[in-house]
């Protein structure tokens, strides 16, 4: 990959990076009269995003410091990026599953005869534009503007059926992502503007010595709950109400692009603008591990009563995102690489549940989990790949989800919150508890609607859809193995936040 | 040379193509004439903002009698972008009107209506480029008197209902803008404002100068629509022709704007309106109750055109708002909001005038689906209200970022925190009627409507343009707004 960018400057990749999807969402829409071009137009535009963001990660690898020039838009407020360890791991993940999602949406989209597939893959393509900028800003408002624009963005998504339940869906979700942003977030961005006088995202911090504990600690307030993409509750019933839009909506965004912008801004947030020297000396981040852990079993003990697939899986990310957040409040580096390795492992292991979830209901128009008795007879691959993204979510090697919790530990123990050791091992029970009930129900129990003695025949969704949920499900295992590969790469973001704390990296 | 003569023919530019636009009889010949006027008014009041940004305040004695005798014509960075501002809106407007006014206006009245029109236009600049108390008030009658006619040539019939209504407090508002000018000329026994300010010295506390203060702060909020006296802007917007609501909305309710804080600043002074009266406050409550309350109000309309009145009243409380924070930032605020409010609500009431012109109706059960019919036009609105919520990337929220920093800088945080309240009912308000044009089934009385003429669409999609270009460069508007900021609170001499 890098022949590709051999020659090209950081800027130039930089650039390319958020043009490549905004000129794709432009050629999808001139293609929009035939939809076998249109749908090539999204492929060939996710490969070159994920080229192009492979370059990159050649760079930063190699040790490079890729960033553009500034853009100034009011004194002291400004446009730039700048690639750091953390938003290339989120930029890698978002776009190399926009592949395996844009194969997975033909077939979803085809298989169910979806209305209005153009806009679907245009507003897709300027989605994925919008987490790229979240990804590589330099500064807070660089993030803040693309974050509006992901929200923006994924809204004509959500409503996209265009019936009662998805206009009352996107309401809610436009009501409290945009709500919490502008009521919390911004106020949080011109109090770091006002306090700090900067707006960069600076190793270590930009407050130090600027503020007492109090006032950080209302501002951090301000940033936790402002970032309602993290879905920290109570801000988290945007997510549940998403699940109204096509599953490779809530695959690759409410699963993936979305969320994780979210909780990767309170990475960013923590590291860059508090840093976590001065978050552990005043302890002013300490009331984040108590809401980070509540929100983490709340979510899973509501999960268990869905019957509903997706939102069982919805509230499963609300209680997962919380473990991103609750490894960044521990303001240490076993925490932190946690956290930000977390956002891989869930990314591959959630984006595979959807995947199942999408084919299942392609195949047999089933969204209840009391309706899926047998469902594994009829479709033994999916449900095979949805056993892999579970046993990823819950925890268990040899697959990927294994070594986030792990590190999450660790950072529990370095900072002294032991009873967050109880409430992972309570969350793993709990995860248990509301995704194999599914596998169980699909693989031991007759189907329901079977005459007796009849066997079931094999039927399964259309073949992109079977492709892309083992793609990602063999992603889940190829992760436990390149989980060194991603601690390496974090490294670089705590280490550059300041010296290693007590513990160290084993 | 012409460029000394700028400042008398921004004014007489349109007050002969008004006379001239009455000599015709078809409303193509008019509009041609409307045309001209517009533009060459656009190209002067550029080159009166390149002479001040270069050299600094102009001073025009009008038919060579020397100030403060005469009437003197005085342009300042500020008053040039107000200028600027008008002529702006103006000249873009004009292509726009043809269609438009073609259809709303009965044929026999179109050349009146463009006359008229470049009445309210020359009033307007007037008021921004007198320096004469007395020569203000002409002007104010003059836009005020061609705006009743503009509203009462709408096609409701409850256009002259509104036109009247704004007859009466519009009139009640010039007559207490008059009796602060008289009170003020017998302390000081001038009317060229600059004279006046230094006359002013040593009888700021007289009790005739402060009452002069209240009733001009009275009078002339009442033109600005200022909470609660704008009853009569959601009618007059709601029921005039579209192509006058839209330049109305755009620009009559800034000038005001721009009267009144030439007042504060330049003839009382800082000290007298800040210090001694608890103006700030009164500002600051107003403006809070007009975002809070017209935008609430603004939640429950069903006809779009009185909905973006009602939110027009709220906007102007950030402009207020400005006033009221009275720091740079805050008043940088408030001034850059005076362009910016003027480019996102031209918009939006142009788009919903090409919807109009399309489907004959402004109620919201009509506009089901109106997205996919006419996507760039219902585009266009989606955009200029992205600038309404304030979302970053539009002129919008440069505004709110000024006024939520002006607020900081004096410990407000709790006014930072209603500011960004009051905008998410703009999302609820705007988000309604999105919502309808794009994610309902196409009602009947859409089923027709296809995109409107270009003539009407592009100079829509060239302000959508301008409400992101400032958004992204702010150099032009937020530059120009904080020098007049600063030259205001340094005492504007």
């Amino acid at each position: 990959m890098a022949a590709i960018g051999g020659t090209m400057t950081g800027q130039t990749l930089i650039t390319l990076a958020l043009l490549v999807p905004a000129i794709g969402a432009f050629l999808i829409w001139a293609t929009s009269r035939n939809p076998n071009v249109r749908e090539t137009t999204t492929l060939v535009t996710a490969s070159v995003l994920f080229a192009i963001v492979l370059a990159i990660l050649d760079r930063v690898i190699d040790g490079q410091e890729l960033a553009t020039g500034a853009f100034p838009v009011v004194p002291g407020v400004e446009i730039r990026f700048e690639v750091e360890p953390l938003g290339m791991l989120f930029a890698c993940v978002a776009s190399g599953l926009w592949i395996v999602n844009s194969v997975y949406s033909i077939g979803y989209m085809r298989g169910n005869k979806e209305p209005r597939q153009t806009p679907f893959y245009v507003c897709f393509a300027i989605a994925l534009a919008s987490t790229m900028g979240v990804a590589f800003a330099a500064n807070l408002f660089t993030l803040f503007l693309f974050y509006e624009a992901l929200t923006l963005s994924t809204y004509p998504l959500v409503a996209h059926k265009g019936d009662d339940a998805a206009r009352a869906g996107g309401r809610t979700y436009l009501l409290v992502l945009l709500g919490t942003s502008t009521v919390l977030l911004l106020p949080a961005i011109i109090a770091t503007a006002f306090i700090a006088g900067t707006l960069d995202f600076v190793p270590g911090g930009i407050f130090t010595g600027k503020a007492d504990k109090l006032t950080l600690m209302f501002v951090l307030v301000l940033f936790m709950f402002g970032i309602g993409k993290a879905a920290l509750m109570p801000f988290h019933k945007w997510l549940p109400a998403a699940m109204v839009a096509p599953t490779p909506v809530s695959a690759l965004l409410h699963a993936v692009a979305v969320v994780k912008a979210g909780v990767f801004t309170v990475s960013k947030v923590i590291i860059y603008v508090f840093g976590l020297n001065l978050l552990s000396e005043t302890g002013a981040g300490e009331w984040l591990v108590f809401v980070a852990a509540f929100s983490l079993v709340m979510a899973s003990v509501i999960a268990l009563t869905k019957d509903n697939l997706k939102a069982r899986l919805a509230y499963s990310t609300v209680s997962q995102l919380a473990y991103v957040v609750l490894g960044a409040s521990f303001a240490n580096a076993m925490g932190l690489i946690g956290s930000g390795m977390h956002i891989a492992m869930h990314a591959a292991g959630k984006i595979t549940l959807f995947f199942c979830a999408g084919a299942i209901y392609v195949a047999t128009k089933k969204t209840e989990v009391s309706d899926m008795a047998g469902i594994g007879r009829v479709m033994p691959v999916t449900m095979f790949a949805f056993l892999i993204g579970s046993l990823s979510i819950i925890g268990l090697p040899p697959l990927g989800g294994t070594w986030s919790k792990w590190f999450i530990a660790a950072g529990a123990v370095d900072s002294g919150h032991l009873f967050v050791i109880g409430v992972l091992i309570v969350s793993s029970l709990l995860n248990i508890a509301y995704l194999m009930p599914v596998v169980v129900r699909g693989y031991l129990h007759p189907p329901s609607d079977l005459a007796a003695g009849a066997r079931a025949r094999v039927k399964e969704a259309p073949y992109p859809c079977v492709l892309a949920c083992s793609v990602t499900a063999l992603l889940c295992v190829v992760l436990f193995f390149q989980a060194g590969a991603i601690e390496e790469l974090l490294k670089g973001a705590v280490s550059q936040a300041g010296p290693l704390l007590a513990g160290g990296v084993p | 040379m012409i460029s000394e003569h700028l400042p008398a023919l921004q004014v007489v530019i349109p007050l002969l193509g008004a006379v001239l636009c009455a000599c015709f009889k078809r409303g193509v010949a008019a509009w041609f004439v409307a045309c001209v006027a517009s533009v060459a008014v656009l190209i002067v009041s550029v080159g009166l903002l390149a002479q001040v940004y270069d050299g600094g305040t102009i001073s025009y004695a009008l038919g060579g009698w020397r100030p403060p005798f005469g009437i003197e014509y005085r342009i300042d960075i500020f008053n040039a972008y107000v200028l600027v501002l008008v002529s702006v809106i103006g000249a873009v407007i004009m292509p726009y009107a043809k269609r438009s006014v073609e259809q709303e206006i009965p044929a026999d009245r179109q050349a009146w209506f463009y006359s008229i029109y470049l009445l309210c236009l020359c009033g307007l600049l007037g008021i921004a480029i007198t320096g004469d108390a007395f020569n203000a008030f002409v002007f104010m009658e003059i836009s005020s008197l061609a705006t009743y006619a503009l509203i009462a040539m709408g096609r409701d019939r409850r256009a002259l209902l509104a036109a009247y209504q704004y007859l009466i407090m519009g009139t009640i508002g010039a007559t207490f803008y008059v009796i602060g000018v008289g009170l003020l000329y017998s302390m000081t026994g001038t009317l060229n404002l600059v004279d006046m300010a230094n006359r002013l010295a040593g009888i700021e506390e007289s009790r005739a100068v402060l009452a002069a203060l209240a009733f001009l702060t009275v009078g002339i909020s009442l033109k600005l629509a200022l909470f609660p006296l704008h009853v009569w802007l959601p009618n007059a917007y709601a029921y005039a022709p579209s192509m006058a609501t839209a330049f109305l909305s755009a620009t009559a309710t800034k000038v005001a704007v721009y009267l009144l804080l030439r007042y504060f600043f330049t003839v009382f002074g800082v000290s007298v309106v800040y210090a001694d009266l608890p103006i700030s406050w009164i500002f600051l409550v107003l403006s809070l109750a007009a975002m809070f309350g017209a935008s609430v109000v603004a939640v429950f309309q069903n006809n779009i055109k009185r909905m973006l009145a009602y939110s027009s009243v709220g906007q102007i409380g950030y402009i207020t708002l400005g006033i009221g924070i009275a720091n740079e930032t805050g008043l940088t605020g408030g001034i850059v909001h005076l362009f910016n409010h003027a480019v996102t609500k031209a918009t939006l009431f142009m788009a919903v005038g090409a919807i109009f012109f399309r489907i004959g109706s402004v109620r919201i059960e009509d506009l089901g689906g109106v997205g996919k019919q006419m996507p760039w036009t219902a585009g266009a609105f989606v955009i200029a209200g992205f600038s309404l919520l304030g979302i970053p990337g539009t002129v919008g929220f440069i505004t709110k970022w000024y006024l939520g920093l002006g607020a900081a800088e004096d410990g407000w945080w709790w006014l930072v925190i209603l500011i960004v309240l009051s905008s998410m009912l703009s999302v609820v308000y705007i988000g309604r009627f999105v919502e309808v044009m794009w994610f309902r089934d196409v009602v009947p009385a859409a089923r027709r409507a296809k995109e409107p003429p270009l003539s009407m669409l592009l100079p829509t999609l060239l302000l959508t343009g301008a409400t992101i270009f400032f958004g992204f460069d702010t150099r032009l508007t937020e530059g120009v707004a904080e020098l007049a900021a600063q030259w205001l609170l340094s005492g504007a001499r």
